[in-house]
């Protein structure tokens, strides 16, 4: 009965088999159930057509009970605001899961509670896993289970997800009321008595006509709350006669939505009353003491920039090594392999597979290490709940490019590597601020291209050389800042997306979340960039192959020398430079490796950058510092851009963007600076 | 800074102070998402901080809640609020 939103033969779902939905708010710790009730055995796909990440999987029980479970989207309430909430709507109208299970924090009851009156409202048979009591605890918030229970009129089964406790009694819980829909009668959420006779008008008037299979009683309660989603489909639904008499009645109770969210609340007031206890007034908890500095406008930068040195420190401690031993290993068994199983074969394909194939794969392994500490740093901040905090402190600075608090974490880390900085992009909940992060992280000048920075630099200029690197690294912030305005400006016509983010209670991390979250984004890379950087890795090969014999005599040269035109406004006359900024594609440090190659010596060779040196001027070789840095993101980053976002269009925008960005930097440079010197002569 | 009606933005309510929500102002797409967060008429509020720029912090339902200032400005409460000593 479910239907495969990947397009393609699930790899965990098992056919036949009852589905169980699960829901809950943001930080209820949802995930940590759905890893502890799957495990491995889930699959990370995307929605069918969207960005948002879809996590399935299956439950197997000792007595040969098999669930299939569905990890819905958090979100806050069922009403259409967000892509998230639409997904997770239309999941439960169109695919009816079984049951559902709603994942409530213990510790913000009266609000988590929003969306279990929603989805009593959808007449969706559910069970509440009452989460993080533990944490609600700590609070001095005591929940009673059986009085809300009792209150409610669903199973509420007490949980402490993180320690693994409750979570076989829920999905127990959800399993029986599956088998046995009829015995389950919740109390449903009832409106303001004032408003029923209006909801009963807007009820008959669309009896007969509510397309299948939305519910009448709930399809005339979003249109009262002004559902637009639900509106346009009963327009066309309406005939016009009676859309227009529709359309007078809700214009007259136009603000009937405030009223309906308040009547909620008023409702849940009434089922926990007698089930919480709140803690007394003017305690200070553990989350407050720690935000007096996490929070603080000064204190919390400094504690962010704190957090972000140590993810630093263990990427260059831990990862980088790793990586480059990783590589070098996998590359000698893979090319060992190659010769073994290729020594007959003739020269192009030993090529295509030696230095195209398997240097893809390098690439691919190259970029693991980082991405593992840097996916167990962002899962370990999140879990605990300070990324919420670090977005605090810097959304008075990121506002300024229309951009929200949570884009300075992936872009900073862009330092690293651009890759991380795109795939970190997915923190971001609103789409046009994490495409504006996406098209911006490759601005940020990664660890690759400032070590060619440092390898040319110092032999370009004979004094200030660590005042050009500095002014080249400011170029590329000042240039990133510059376009995040005018695209907001521009494209987003300066709408500022609004503030308005939940700060979680801290908590120590769950290790199977933060390994689990590793793994999946982890692998979710390899499947997806990894294939087109392969792809794209022997198409450069080729393309710096053919027709040969060497990359002087290739397709690539060929372009270099035709490009040299273009070059010269920039003061490089040399097609070598060209050919190098284009093989820089490949991987930004290639840029050294071709030069070496072309000019004859050692990518190691300290001679070569003085030779490289001594075909510029000196306006020319700021320009190709210049071009180098802002020059289009490498193959791995587009490959990465591609996948998130599922678009050509912004990935060619990507790469558009930074083409021209870069050839109008070099171009400015070599022109005012040969205007300069000549005026000075 | 209190108009004559007895509303004012929460964005001028002090750190520390509590007030009661009277009503939203704004687009329906953000008062529809503010309410469903549990800022609705009636709901108390307490500023947990507020520098006066910048966004601010605010206690809700149970929730901890970070606000830009023009959101903060669009959520007015009442001006009687009663202060805490912190």
């Amino acid at each position: 009965m479910m239907h495969d939103h990947d397009g393609s033969p699930s790899a965990t779902l098992v056919a036949g088999a009852r589905t169980i939905a699960l829901i809950g708010q943001p930080n209820v710790g949802k995930s940590t159930v759905f890893n502890m009730i799957t495990g491995l055995n889930q699959h990370v796909g995307n929605w069918p057509g969207k960005t948002v990440e879809k996590k399935s999987g299956v439950f197997r029980g000792q007595n040969g009970v098999v669930l299939n479970i569905v990890d819905l989207p958090g979100t806050y309430s069922l009403t259409a605001n967000s892509e998230e909430e639409r997904i997770a709507r239309d999941f439960l109208i169109h695919e009816r899961p079984d049951v559902a299970i709603a994942v409530v924090n213990a510790a913000a009851l009266e609000r988590n509670l929003y969306l279990v009156a929603e989805l009593l409202a959808l007449g969706q048979p559910l069970v509440l896993g009452l989460n993080m009591l533990d944490v609600a605890d700590q609070h001095g918030i005591r929940v009673e289970p059986h009085v809300l229970q009792a209150a409610l009129g669903i199973p509420v089964i007490p949980i402490i997800a993180a320690k693994n406790q409750g979570v076989r009694e829920l999905i127990e819980a959800a399993a029986a009321v599956a088998e046995r829909p009829g015995d389950w009668k919740p109390v449903r959420p009832a409106i303001r008595p004032e408003h029923e006779p209006v909801l009963a008008a807007v009820q008959s008037l669309i009896a007969g006509h509510v397309p299948r299979p939305y519910p009448e009683d709930w399809v005339a309660l979003k249109l009262l709350e002004g559902d637009a989603e639900i509106t346009a489909m009963m327009e066309a639904a309406l005939p016009a006669e009676t859309w227009q008499q529709l359309r007078g009645l809700l214009r007259e109770h136009e603000d009937a939505y405030l009223d309906i969210a308040g009547g909620r609340y008023e409702w849940i007031g009434r089922m926990v009353r007698a089930a919480v206890t709140q803690p007394r007034a003017g305690a200070i908890t553990l989350t407050e003491r720690i935000d007096r500095v996490a929070t603080h406008p000064l204190a919390g930068l400094v504690l962010l920039l704190l957090v972000l040195g140590v993810a630093f420190w263990l990427t260059y401690t831990v990862a980088t090594p790793l990586a480059e031993w990783l590589s070098t290993q996998v590359l000698a068994a893979l090319d060992a392999l190659a010769a073994a199983l290729l020594g007959a074969a003739p020269a192009w394909l030993f090529g295509l597979v030696s230095d195209g194939l398997i240097h893809g794969v390098g690439t691919v392994f190259a970029f693991l290490p980082i991405l593992v500490v840097f996916f167990a740093v962002l899962g370990a901040l999140e879990d605990i709940g300070y990324l919420a905090r670090g977005a605090y402190v810097m959304d008075r600075f990121m506002h300024l490019m229309g951009l929200h608090g949570k884009s300075f974490m992936p872009l900073f880390l862009g330092f690293g590597c651009n890759v991380p900085a795109v795939l970190g992009s997915r923190i971001i909940e609103e789409r046009r601020g994490r495409w504006l992060t996406i098209l911006l992280a490759p601005l940020v000048p990664c660890t690759a291209r400032l070590a060619v920075l440092a390898f040319l630099a110092p032999a370009f200029f004979s004094t200030g050389t660590t005042l050009v690197s500095l002014g080249l690294v400011g170029l590329n912030l000042i240039v990133l800042a510059a376009i995040g305005i005018a695209v907001n400006q521009i494209a987003f016509r300066g709408e500022q997306s609004a503030f308005i983010m939940e700060l979680p209670l801290y908590h120590v991390p769950n290790l199977r979340t933060v390994g689990l979250y590793v793994w999946n984004n982890t692998l979710s890379f390899v499947r997806k960039a990894g294939t087109l950087i392969l792809l794209a890795s022997m198409a450069v090969w080729a393309l710096s192959s053919f027709p040969g014999p060497g990359i002087n005599d290739s397709v690539l040269a060929a372009f270099g020398r035709l490009l040299t035109p273009l070059g010269r406004l920039m003061g490089l006359d040399d097609w070598r430079l060209i050919v190098a900024l284009l093989t820089s594609f490949f991987a930004k440090e290639n840029t050294i490796a071709t030069l070496g190659i072309l000019f004859n010596l050692g990518a190691e060779s300290p001679d070569l950058a003085t030779a490289v040196a001594a075909v510029l001027a000196a306006p020319a070789r700021l320009a190709f510092l210049a071009v180098v840095m802002l020059f289009i993101p490498c193959l791995a980053t587009t490959a990465t851009i591609q996948q998130e976002t599922r678009s050509w269009r912004w990935t060619a925008a990507a790469i558009g963007l930074t083409l021209a960005l870069s050839l109008l930097a070099g171009i400015l440079i070599y022109q005012v600076g040969s205007a300069l010197s000549a005026s000075q002569l | 800074m209190t108009g004559s009606n007895g509303a004012r933005p929460l964005s001028e309510l002090p750190a520390g102070s509590e007030g009661i929500i009277l009503e939203l102002l704004g687009g329906r797409g953000f008062r529809s998402r503010v309410a469903n967060l549990g800022f609705t008429a009636g709901a108390t509020v307490k500023v947990m901080q507020n520098y006066g720029h910048g966004p601010m912090l605010v206690s809700i339902r149970g929730t901890l809640v970070a606000l830009g200032r023009r959101e903060a400005g669009q959520v007015l409460v009442s001006a009687d609020a009663k202060s805490d000593e912190r």
